[in-house]
């Protein structure tokens, strides 16, 4: 018993590490699934409805309406990538092919560590986040890691020893540089409002979400969000800006020589970056779990409220993985000068001045009102 | 000579360069998309719904007391392009039908090979006893290439009977019972 209390410091953080990922992944698998019954539902299509598995699947209503969502079938595409023939090309640089996929997921794993995802009010009536590692530099952290995921996708390219995989690295990684400038450029004036000197929070995302007490960042700082949004739909390489994989030009782009559970892994990376992504987002300019704006908190300071604050959390960021969807299926993918163009011709110069702009708001505030 | 009219182009409104109210109205469009029923079939439960006169897979028919229509001429096997029909002629049984015994003939053996026909409908044009239709079904699948080969069994089971406005036989016994010139 002593042995076990002794532990808990230990073994707890690994448990609750292992339980998001349980949860993050599955998240993943749901949103493989979302895509496809979105893009299903956009073009006119059902989108997958077969799949059913023994017992659940045939409770009479029930049973049918869940097949009928397709509930049953990432467990199904997940199968299907595991118990595919393992192929390795023969022109193939071996160790980096196997590496690639991994470290394009490991970041969008790692980035997990430190976002908030609810609150919780403690024993003093103060609100806490639910976090794994509630680090002061939160944004500072994301940034650094997730940008490292473009190394999956570029050694992947190279790895595979063709031209279009290649081709699709090469794109990716001029695209990444670009979008990453106008990205942090377009978060300092979110974190000049939020995260004012002074304040107990530092530049964690839980003092972001603090501060969006009143009017959600979105409101208050349309420019900022819009040029993160895009830059985050570049990051993720989402279309319109999916310039790695292109499957028009480029076959699959980085991902063209990869199978069953290596590009299986592949696919769920860029799922996870989806997700991650739209995380951000909410935390950053769509209020995290504050419920309407100047509307905060709800909740109650139970168990019940810690609840409601993760799940108000989760809605908002499945719209935002729908709005991922949505727009895809209404933008054509840009060209790739057009998106180099509009990376550095546009979106750097205005988060430029956006930044320059919103500092001397801030300066002229101070000397005013001190 | 043609005379070209200029089009001005109105000059591009702030709003426009930036194209946020275009993506806007592109998100309303795939949005609506979405809300509409969907266009899909759920195929082997529903079928579509298939047009009179289609040209799915040849089949033959019976007229409706039963007898088979076919007199093994061999004008399909001859007029089919890609030479899928292939026909053995027969007499017809004298103790089963002893009216069309040593009148008509039938085919002993029938077969279409659904892996060479182009389902282009000559043999339906050509039959002078209208006995060959091409029908409704449209997917045919089999493991081996002599599955493929529809007999003359699977012919006629395909094929069914069809409201026949001809009935040659009834006519003739008529000619027979009341008299005709002609017979």
């Amino acid at each position: 018993m002593e042995f076990f209390e002794a532990s808990l410091p230990f073994v707890l953080p690994i448990a609750y590490a292992f339980a998001m990922i349980a949860v993050f992944m599955t998240l993943c698998a749901y949103a493989v699934l979302a895509e496809r019954k979105v893009s299903g539902w956009i073009q006119g299509r059902i989108g997958p409805n077969r799949t059913r598995i023994p017992i659940i699947g045939h409770i009479p209503i029930l049973g049918n309406f869940l097949t009928g969502l397709g509930i049953f079938q990432p467990a199904a595409d997940g199968l299907k990538f595991l118990f595919k023939e393992e192929i390795t090309p023969g022109h193939v640089k071996v160790g980096y092919y196997y590496l690639a996929p991994l470290i394009a997921l490991a970041p969008a794993l790692t980035t997990m560590a430190v976002l908030p995802f609810g609150r919780y009010v403690d024993a003093e009536g103060i609100a806490q986040p639910l976090i794994l590692a509630n680090i002061d530099l939160g944004m500072l952290f994301i940034l650094a890691v997730s940008s490292l995921s473009v190394y999956g996708i570029v050694l992947g390219g190279w790895a595979s020893n063709s031209k279009y995989p290649f081709m699709g690295g090469i794109r990716a990684s001029a695209q990444m540089i670009s979008y990453e400038l106008a990205m942090g450029l377009s978060l300092l004036p979110v974190f000049m409002w939020a995260a004012s000197p002074g304040s107990e929070y530092g530049m964690s995302l839980f003092g972001v979400v603090q501060a969006q007490q009143g009017p959600w960042l979105a409101l208050w700082q349309p420019l900022s969000a819009l040029i993160f949004l895009i830059s985050l739909f570049a990051e993720t390489n989402r279309l319109p800006f999916d310039m790695a994989e292109s499957e028009t030009d480029l076959v699959g782009g980085f991902h063209t020589e990869y199978g069953s559970f290596k590009f299986g892994i592949f696919f769920v990376a860029e799922y996870a970056h989806v997700i991650m992504g739209s995380g951000i987002f909410v935390l950053l300019f769509l209020g995290g779990w504050n419920f309407l704006p100047w509307y905060a908190d709800p909740w109650s300071d139970g168990l019940i409220g810690t609840l409601l604050s993760v799940g108000w959390f989760m809605a908002k960021v499945f719209f935002m993985i729908f709005f991922f969807i949505w727009i895809r299926w209404t933008l054509p993918r840009f060209r790739y000068d057009q998106v180099m163009s509009l990376g550095w011709k546009i979106l750097l110069p205005l988060a430029v001045g956006n930044l320059v702009f919103n500092a001397l708001i801030i300066a002229l505030y101070d000397h005013f009102t001190r | 000579m043609a005379k070209t009219k200029v089009i001005e182009r109105k000059p591009l409104t702030f709003a426009e360069k930036t194209f946020i109210p275009q993506i806007v109205g592109g998100l309303k469009t795939t949005f609506g998309a979405m809300l509409k029923k969907p266009i899909t079939l759920q195929y082997p439960e529903e079928r579509p719904k298939i047009p009179d006169h289609y040209r799915g897979v040849p089949t033959l028919v019976k007229d409706p007391n039963g007898r088979e229509k076919c007199v093994s001429c061999q004008l399909c096997e001859f007029v089919c392009p890609p030479k899928a029909i292939r026909i053995i002629p027969g007499e017809i049984d004298a103790e089963e039908d002893p009216d069309r015994a040593h009148v008509e003939k039938a085919p002993k053996e029938f077969d279409i090979n659904m892996l060479r026909c182009i389902y282009c409908g000559l043999c339906e044009e050509v039959c002078p006893e209208e006995a060959i239709f091409l029908q409704d079904i449209f997917s045919t699948s089999g493991y081996s290439r002599e599955e493929m080969i529809n007999n003359k069994e699977k012919l006629y089971e395909l094929g069914g009977t069809l409201p026949d406005q001809h009935y040659k036989w009834d006519k003739k016994k008529d000619a027979e019972e009341k008299g005709n010139p002609h017979h």
